[in-house]
């Protein structure tokens, strides 16, 4: 205590200029850089989507021969076949870009890296220069992706056309041309981001907690970021592995992979999912925390059955690693192999139904006020359970027999993420703006983004369960003609979708704009974390006195 | 249990198939195409069922939230209540779960069971070979059969007598569509050659991958003569899209006359057995 006295008398004043960004090593500017990428990567992934929508809209193949003589200056025949890959490589980069640019830097870079430190009471994060490092890793990552877009892969096609998934031989010997590597050596990148940023959180939360915050009394938020940056150091050097042998495949002639030097493509699937199943619970997991401390601060109640949620959550980082195969029943697994996979996965149900029923307990006999944050937490627990209870039935490899790979799981997957994970950032958005900003933004218009967004993609996704189980494909460019009323209705979806992305974007300008005062708590009582006894926006070093937990 | 199934499932087929024969995807549809195999029809009937779990508990949280929303907004309830813990309603909102679970599990794991116990020997052995993009099928008879079947081109519809759209769809129409006798036991042996590929036939209740380096097997069973669609299931490049499955199933008598034609002269074959599908098609709309 007598040390941090004695350095009351100079501040840290922030660097100015440029400096202050790239040199940062405070957790909120950090923070702040992270969700700044987090929005320009998710525009650029969203408009992507808008186009595979566009195209989507009638049977045919309309506008990605036309993107592909512009971008490419392909004509006539090649045009048409330029464009085929162009929306493969559209899909792929959709994929990789919402998950590894957008979802991931906005939780857990941008809003863990700003209130983790916060709400345990440390006055940064464990290792500031690593964390700088952890940012300046994206933006390159990022480049690699998008400069891969325009890099030969097939012959003939450019951009990396194989799925998010990158399952060989498709990746390998499928497309020989180096959009593919640029593509692995971004996510390599993106990926040591996430381990450098999974260590500091690891160390932050088990060393740098408060006097009397034991781990059964930390926010629920911390809670959901501890159990997501095990799952990050755990599941992405397996998935580095994986990579890393697609690369050697391509380029240094070796046959992990390949059938016909003794490989197997299938292993490359195994180890994919490994990562790729903790992965999903990676992005939905931060959003479960931060729902928690919405829906308790706007019902001006403690979060029903503390201890449930922060295991439920521990539970299913823990279950989420012994259920990868689920996304192979097609592949020829055995009967019992499939058995087993079938039962892990349907675990996984009980702590997921612990949470949404200890949210609405949360609520019950609450006083609750429907401020913008708390429309976005009820629209996530409503379609969260959608995307759940499909869940559940695609766990059944029986059912899947017919289900996958079809656009049923294409809404499934997007029920939970981009109407889960989203709507969570979107709540996290308008809980933590005034306190990150200082500004209160319009209610108005943050009630409008919610309405339109709501509606937009409940009609994108919605329609796609039929479409799935009527049996269309997913990843295809064009489809049956049966097929065209779902996915007309399913793309008018995703204008309306866009158009709720530009209410948001001008609600933030517009907040910086009037600069209404928010205060240090604009949500009163129910908001008992940390973080609302600080200032809005908190001084540059905060918690120089630590504060004292009960 | 599995008598119970099967004849809830064939009841449930029976009121859906309204329309005629529907063996490919149809406007607006929203639900799984009209079963031709047994096991489509048991897949189809566990689909249902969990509906009538799921669906409630959908309903459920949404009347929860609802009630939540009416009954304790601020202006309804201003004093909020201090209760955090119920150790009853957490144990029965992890039990009941689990029991829910449980009455999924046993049908969903006999379901699984019979799709790989088929119930008989195969009668007929095709092996069906993807490549980017089209599909080679090889009849392991005597003397083999051989032959390629890809998408069915615009232009080629003339020439091979494809023009009705209705049952030759664009996008789902090929040229040389896999002919299987109905009521017969067949086996289906899937590989492929270049890139990973996925056999799929959604009316019969069948997908599996076709991967490099190995040999799959599924098998199917057939209830009714037709023409059925299904499309490649797993990304394979540029005209991952543009590579249909087609299986016509036709009378024992009709297959026989086929393959022993098709052995010399497959578009010929192919010919004759169209003329005879389409003439019992005409007579079958007649009586109707």
């Amino acid at each position: 205590m007598a040390d941090a006295a004695a350095h009351d008398g100079h501040d840290h004043k922030p660097y100015r200029g440029w400096v202050r960004w790239v040199y940062s090593t405070n957790h909120k500017d950090i923070g702040t850089l992270y969700l700044i990428f987090a929005i320009m990567a998710g525009i650029i992934g969203g408009a992507l989507s808008v186009a595979i929508r566009m195209e989507l809209q009638e049977p045919g193949i309309q506008i990605f021969s036309g993107l592909a003589q512009m971008v490419y200056g392909m004509n006539g025949d090649a045009a048409i076949d330029g464009g085929k890959s162009m929306y493969n490589a559209f899909a792929t980069a959709h994929a990789l870009i919402m998950i590894f640019f957008m979802v991931m830097p906005a939780l857990i870079g941008g809003f863990a890296n700003w209130m983790v430190p916060i709400m345990i009471g440390a006055p940064d994060m464990a290792f500031p220069r690593m964390n700088n490092i952890s940012f300046w890793l994206l933006p390159p990552a990022f480049i690699l992706l998008l400069t891969s877009m325009f890099m030969p892969s097939a012959p003939g096609a450019y951009g990396v056309g194989g799925g998010w998934t990158l399952y060989p031989p498709l990746s390998t010997s499928g497309q020989p041309g180096p959009a593919m590597d640029l593509a692995i050596l971004s996510i390599h990148i993106a990926g040591a981001s996430s381990i450098l940023g999974a260590i500091n959180f690891i160390t932050t939360i088990f060393n740098m907690r408060a006097p009397g915050m034991t781990l059964h009394k930390m926010p629920l938020f911390a809670w959901s970021v501890l159990v997501t940056a095990f799952l990050l150091l755990l599941s992405l050097p397996v998935l580095a592995g994986g990579i890393t042998m697609l690369l050697t495949d391509r380029n240094f002639g070796t046959t992990f992979f390949a059938p016909d030097g003794g490989g197997d493509p299938i292993l490359f699937q195994h180890l994919f999912w490994f990562f790729g199943h903790p992965e999903v619970y990676i992005l939905i997991l931060p959003g479960f925390g931060i729902i928690s401390h919405i829906v308790s601060t706007f019902s001006r109640k403690p979060v029903f059955g503390y201890l449930g949620m922060a295991y439920a959550m521990v539970a299913i980082g823990a279950v989420g690693f012994i259920v990868w195969a689920h996304h192979m029943y097609t592949t020829g697994l055995s009967l019992d192999t499939q058995r087993y996979f079938v039962f892990a996965t349907m675990v996984i149900a009980v702590p997921t139904g612990v949470k949404i029923f200890s949210w609405i307990a949360t609520m019950w006999g609450g006083s609750i006020s429907f401020k913008p944050p708390m429309l976005w937490a009820l629209g996530f627990i409503f379609l969260f359970t959608i995307g759940g209870v499909t869940g559940v039935q695609l766990a059944n490899a029986g059912l899947d027999r017919s289900l996958h790979d079809t656009y049923f799981v294409i809404a499934h997957f997007h029920y939970v993420l981009s109407l889960g994970a989203v709507f969570a950032i979107f709540a996290g958005w308008y809980y933590w703006f005034p306190k990150m900003t200082g500004y209160m933004y319009s209610p108005v218009i943050a009630n409008t983004h919610f309405w339109v967004m709501f509606v937009g993609v409940n009609l994108i996704f919605f329609p796609q369960h039929f479409l799935g189980l009527a049996g269309m494909p997913r990843r295809t460019i064009d489809y049956p003609d049966a097929f065209h009323g779902w996915n007309m209705v399913s793309s008018y979806g995703s204008y309306i979708a866009a158009v709720g992305v530009a209410i948001f974007l001008y609600g933030v300008f517009e907040a910086f704009q009037k600069k209404r005062i928010a205060g240090a708590n604009p949500w009163g009582e129910g908001a008992t974390t940390l973080e609302w006894q600080l200032p809005s926006p908190p001084p540059f070093h905060q918690w120089e006195q630590l504060p004292k937990i009960k | 249990m599995r008598k119970f199934l099967a004849s809830t499932g064939a009841a449930a087929t029976f009121l859906a198939s309204g329309s005629a024969f529907a063996d490919q995807p149809r406007a607006w549809e929203t639900g799984f195409q009209a079963p031709a195999t047994d096991m489509m029809r048991q897949i189809e009937w566990f689909g249902n069922y969990t509906m009538w779990f799921i669906i409630p508990i959908t309903v459920l949280v949404l009347f929860l939230l609802l009630y939540c929303v009416v009954k304790f907004r601020a202006s309804a309830n201003p004093v909020p209540s201090k209760t955090s813990h119920n150790t009853l309603i957490e144990v029965i909102w992890t039990v009941g779960p689990v029991v829910i679970l449980l009455c999924l599990a046993i049908p969903s794991f006999q379901l699984l069971t019979a799709q790989y116990t088929p119930p008989e020997e195969a009668k007929l052995t095709v092996k069906a070979t993807g490549n980017q993009w089209n599909w080679d099928y090889e009849y392991q008879t005597d003397n083999t059969l051989t032959f390629n079947s890809a998408i069915l081109q615009e232009g080629d519809r003339a020439k091979a007598g494809k023009e009705d759209r209705s049952i030759y769809p664009r996008l789902l129409a090929v040229d040389n569509e896999l002919v299987v006798p109905v009521n017969t036991m067949t086996r289906v042996l899937v590989t492929a050659t270049d890139v990973i590929h996925s056999f799929a036939m959604p009316s019969f209740g069948i997908k599996i991958d076709a991967i490099p380096g190995r040999t799959n097997e599924t098998w199917f069973k057939a209830e009714k003569e037709g023409l059925y669609y299904g499309q490649c299931s797993q990304l394979c490049g540029k005209d991952h899209a543009f590579m249909p499955i087609a299986i016509r199933v036709v009378s024992d008598a009709q297959f026989k006359t086929w393959l022993a034609a098709a052995k010399t002269d497959l578009p010929g074959a192919n010919k004759t057995l169209m003329a005879q599908v389409d003439g019992q098609n005409k007579v079958a709309a007649a009586g109707n």
